[in-house]
């Protein structure tokens, strides 16, 4: 192309912000020819980069001799082979009226939690429909996460009109089926165009094929449509990122101010702590300002030394958002691996990264008809309604209100992946009216009196690996040195406690949460509390541990081969599981997770249970948990 | 004057993007490669840690073969802002005689520049390396996250990459594992030209038309900036007025021909050109593919 084809309008700049959009739709929709449309119609596709596209759509290319646009976007190697797109793109174009961010997001089922990602920092949603097809399942399902995730401008762009003859009527029958399904969202407007990625019709000019259509084409509606929203207008909310002590005599509150506006002299207030302070400057390199807005990266000091830290939020005294440790949020769950509840994972949210476990998942949605299914775990690609407890206090508000305070990410604790994302609904009220009895006797005078440590010994392995056996034998040579202890066995407390709870993993880790419990409470008696449990999860294993102080907890893994297990099956349990007839027994049909630095790493070698039970006392003789 | 209101919102996540690795990591480093994107980057640092400095160094990845006019803005760049400067050169690449002539720009580049920057990256045990790449330059690039997860050999799984939703950046690793962080992912070449001319930002002079001696080689007009490079039987340096879109190696860096001698000329040629600005990138051409590929082997 040459400098006579340009566009004179793009030699301006653009005047109003950034529009941050995504495309979405079923797989073969033509989301990403659509985009490739966009960029080639905007000359944004430069002669050495068509040149090369020429020449993998000669190789991959699904449209025969002509050039294929999606392999454009299609980014990734395992893309263009599979002629799906896997992850999302990003892809930036300008016209003098505006400049875009397009998040050109994947249709393929496995891949929606990219479409959830492309979605959260979007403004408006670009929802293609197959012409021939209609509405999907997916398509809904992308509605709905879209609507989920706060965008609140759709645009329906019926595709391929070419292959329906252009016909009106169909398109009429898909905006209907849409605007009925849409009737539960919370879309604040929806515009429906008719287009053929393919051939540009409606795309960047109004096409003579579709005389009935009366709108504007599609890049026409873009540059025009108002996404203004009133992050502005609402109540200041600076989350601090990270407090600048760099140098002697100054401490600077560093963060991006995620709504309102801030004016130096303001009073301001610490969220959680209730600590109030003065704006004093809002420093910066090219001399302090005296006011900052919404999504302004900025630097407060205060008139007052105040104890803050990142993650704070600091607001206006009188438009203070709560603070809780307990609330309901909508959970897309983005991991192969299930949401448990009970299980502990990391979240993140502005700046702060806690702990916290889904306490209950109420239901998830069937994204066809706005159902609630009851469930106990949540998969790959669900969304559940849940509520989360966490290990302290934060500031919370709906994501509704203000999408920086109320979403956040789950973080799987021994993998590191982003296992999910939730958007807050609102806070419980629950933990406000729990408060922990104060005591008089403290468990240090109640071990004192026992001449000892308190201390939890988790003896885990496979069934059979000889934890009970073992357990035993060192509970009796503790008693016959005056220790006081009790035993936690598995068997004994599934009979008891936790009769109610099965063998499947959701139940494995509420079973392993009440263990932990119980064996907390006992080791504020003062006691030296034996638990003998299989407890095949690393994550559960780790949340007993970090119920107790450091130090009290020593893991013990029997580390006996699962052949050794089998060939002793002291219950008769392995011959049943490996006849199928017990589902979910570890170490056949349910994995063991290795503990990774257990206290005592007991390996199977020719020794006896006694002298296996005389090295566990030597161990507590040496952690001072009993005295020579 | 104020920024228009797109290059102040790329200002501002970027500079959210640095304070937030200093925040969570124990020793980041920024990754500076001299050129224009690098010029911004640091630039947003010097903004977003006001007053204090940077809390990081800066590593340059030297293959020896960089613009003698790159190496002299560079040292001149550290000592002005006063940041640490940290180059490193693959030795054991210099010892074997590795040289974009000896090896072809492929194997030269695997070599120098990424077994450099692992090299780089393990002795001083960096965990976070700021980069200034962009997702328009490139295709898979356009996929890459913001912080974007390294293995303990600095591989990049790109089809297992963490979501990325809205500013909850995920910056758990594990030891020996590290992240590359781009702050200018969402900028595109034009908003870092506007930027370096709305800020008054330093670049190397070589990205302004001047008088330079060249040679045409396979269509790319390549600089003579030192004595080292082979001329072919017959050839000779010829000078004409060039200069450079983008930075790199001299012998794998294609000139253009212009006369754009101001940021507000290259800002003008930049909207009238058709070709993209790593045409001028020798090593891209290897395949379609080959950037995702350098990637997943810890190029950056």
């Amino acid at each position: 192309m040459s400098a006579e084809n340009q566009d004179a309008s793009v030699e301006t700049e653009p005047s109003r912000p950034t529009l941050r959009l995504l495309t979405c739709g079923s797989v073969d929709d033509g989301k990403s020819t659509l985009v490739g449309r966009l960029l080639y119609e905007r000359k944004l596709i430069f002669d050495d980069q068509l040149a090369a596209l020429e020449k993998d759509s000669k190789k991959h290319g699904a449209v025969g001799e002509e050039i294929d646009f999606a392999l454009l976007v299609d980014g990734l190697e395992a893309e263009r082979e599979q002629g799906i797109t896997i992850d999302v793109a990003y892809r930036y174009f300008s016209t003098a009226a505006r400049a875009f961010i397009v998040a050109d997001s994947p249709g393929h089922e496995q891949y929606t939690r990219n479409m959830a990602t492309g979605a959260s920092n979007a403004d408006l949603a670009i929802l293609l429909v197959d012409a021939r097809k209609g509405l999907l399942t997916q398509t809904r399902r992308h509605a709905t996460i879209a609507s989920l995730l706060g965008i609140r401008h759709a645009v329906l762009a019926i595709n391929k009109m070419d292959l329906i003859d252009y016909s009106q009527a169909t398109f009429d029958q898909i905006v209907a089926d849409f605007t009925l399904a849409a009737s539960e969202l919370h879309f604040a407007s929806i515009a429906a165009i008719p287009i053929s990625a393919r051939y540009g019709d409606n795309v960047i000019s109004l096409s003579d094929k579709m005389p009935w259509y009366s709108g504007p084409h599609l890049l026409a509606y873009l540059e025009t449509v108002d996404v203004e929203n009133a992050v502005a207008d609402q109540a200041m909310r600076f989350p601090v990122q990270w407090v600048n002590r760099l140098q002697q005599d100054f401490r600077g509150y560093a963060g991006m101010l995620v709504s309102g506006r801030v004016t130096v002299g303001d009073e301001i207030v610490v969220a959680g702590s209730g600590r109030t302070s003065r704006v004093e400057h809002i420093v910066a390199m090219d001399g302090d300002s005296i006011s900052a807005a919404a999504f302004d990266s900025v630097m407060l000091t205060l008139a007052d030394e105040i104890d803050i830290s990142r993650g704070d939020v600091l607001c206006h005294p009188k438009q203070r958002p709560d603070v809780a440790d307990q609330f309901a949020a909508h959970i897309i769950w983005m991991s192969d691996e299930k949401l448990l509840p009970g299980r502990s994972y990391f979240m993140k949210i502005n700046g702060r990264c806690l702990t916290g476990s889904v306490t209950e998942i109420k239901y998830k949605l069937d994204v066809d008809n706005n159902a609630h299914i009851a469930t106990k775990t949540l998969s790959l690609n669900e969304i559940g309604f849940c509520n989360i407890a966490l290990g302290s206090s934060i500031a919370v508000e709906s994501y509704d209100a203000n999408r920086a305070m109320g979403g956040f990410i789950l973080i799987d604790r021994f993998t590191n992946t982003t296992a999910g994302a939730g958007l807050i609904a609102f806070p419980l009220r629950r933990a406000k009216n729990i408060y922990l009895q104060e005591q008089l006797v403290s468990k240090a005078a109640r071990s004192h009196i026992k001449h000892q440590q308190p201390a939890v010994l988790w003896f885990t392995g496979l069934s059979g690996a000889g934890k009970s056996t073992i357990a035993n034998l060192v509970e009796m040579k503790l008693l016959q040195r005056h220790a006081h202890t009790t035993m936690l066995d598995g068997d004994n407390i599934r009979h008891g406690l936790n009769k109610d709870l099965g063998f499947i993993d959701v139940d494995r880790v509420e079973n392993i949460r009440r263990i932990g419990e119980v064996a907390k409470l006992m080791v504020d008696a003062g006691l030296i509390v034996l638990c003998a449990f299989i407890s095949p999860f690393r994550a559960e294993r780790q949340m007993a541990r970090s119920l107790v102080e450091e130090g009290e907890f020593i893991e013990i893994f029997l580390d006996t081969p699962l052949e050794v297990c089998i060939s002793r099956d002291p219950k008769g349990l392995y011959k049943k599981a490996l006849a199928g007839e017990i589902k979910n027994f570890t170490g056949v049909d349910q994995t063991y997770e290795l503990p990774t630095s257990p206290e005592l790493h007991i390996r199977f070698m020719n020794e006896t249970p006694e002298e296996v039970a005389d090295r566990i006392i030597k161990e507590l003789e040496t952690r001072n948990v009993i005295h020579v | 004057m104020g920024l228009p209101s797109h290059l102040r919102s790329l200002e501002s996540e970027g500079v959210y993007i640095l304070r937030e690795v200093v925040a969570e990591f124990k020793n980041p480093v920024m990754l500076y490669s001299i050129g224009k994107d690098s010029s911004v980057m640091l630039h947003l640092a010097m903004k977003a840690f006001y007053p204090a400095k940077p809390p990081f160094p800066l590593l340059h990845v030297d293959t020896t073969w960089k613009f003698r006019e790159m190496i002299a803005f560079r040292d001149e760049t550290a000592t002005r802002l006063g940041m640490d400067l940290i180059v490193h050169i693959n030795e054991d690449g210099l010892a074997r005689g590795v040289s974009p002539f000896t090896y072809g720009s492929s194997a030269y580049t695997q070599v120098m520049k990424t077994e450099g920057l692992r090299q780089a990256l393990d002795k001083y045990k960096f965990d976070a390396a700021f980069g200034g790449a962009r997702r328009d330059e490139e295709r898979s690039r356009a996929k890459e996250r913001i912080f974007s997860h390294r293995t303990i050999a600095h591989a990049w799984d790109p089809k297992n990459q963490r979501p990325e939703l809205w500013r909850a950046f995920n910056t758990r690793i594990r030891p020996g594992e590290s992240m590359r962080v781009f702050p200018l992912s969402n900028w595109t070449e034009r908003d870092v030209w506007d930027y370096v001319a709305a800020e008054n930002i330093p670049v190397v002079p070589l990205y302004f038309a001047r008088s330079r001696p060249v040679v045409r080689r396979d269509g790319a007009l390549i600089m003579v900036d030192d004595a080292r490079l082979p001329l072919h039987p017959g050839e000779v340096a010829e000078m004409r007025r060039i200069r450079f879109r983008t930075l790199g190696c001299y012998p794998l860096s294609g000139a253009i021909e212009s006369e754009a001698d101001t940021l507000e000329a290259i800002i003008e040629e930049m909207r009238l050109s058709s070709t993209s600005e790593r045409e001028g990138r020798l090593i891209d051409f290897d395949e379609t593919a080959s950037m995702e590929r350098k990637k997943r082997e810890g190029y950056f």
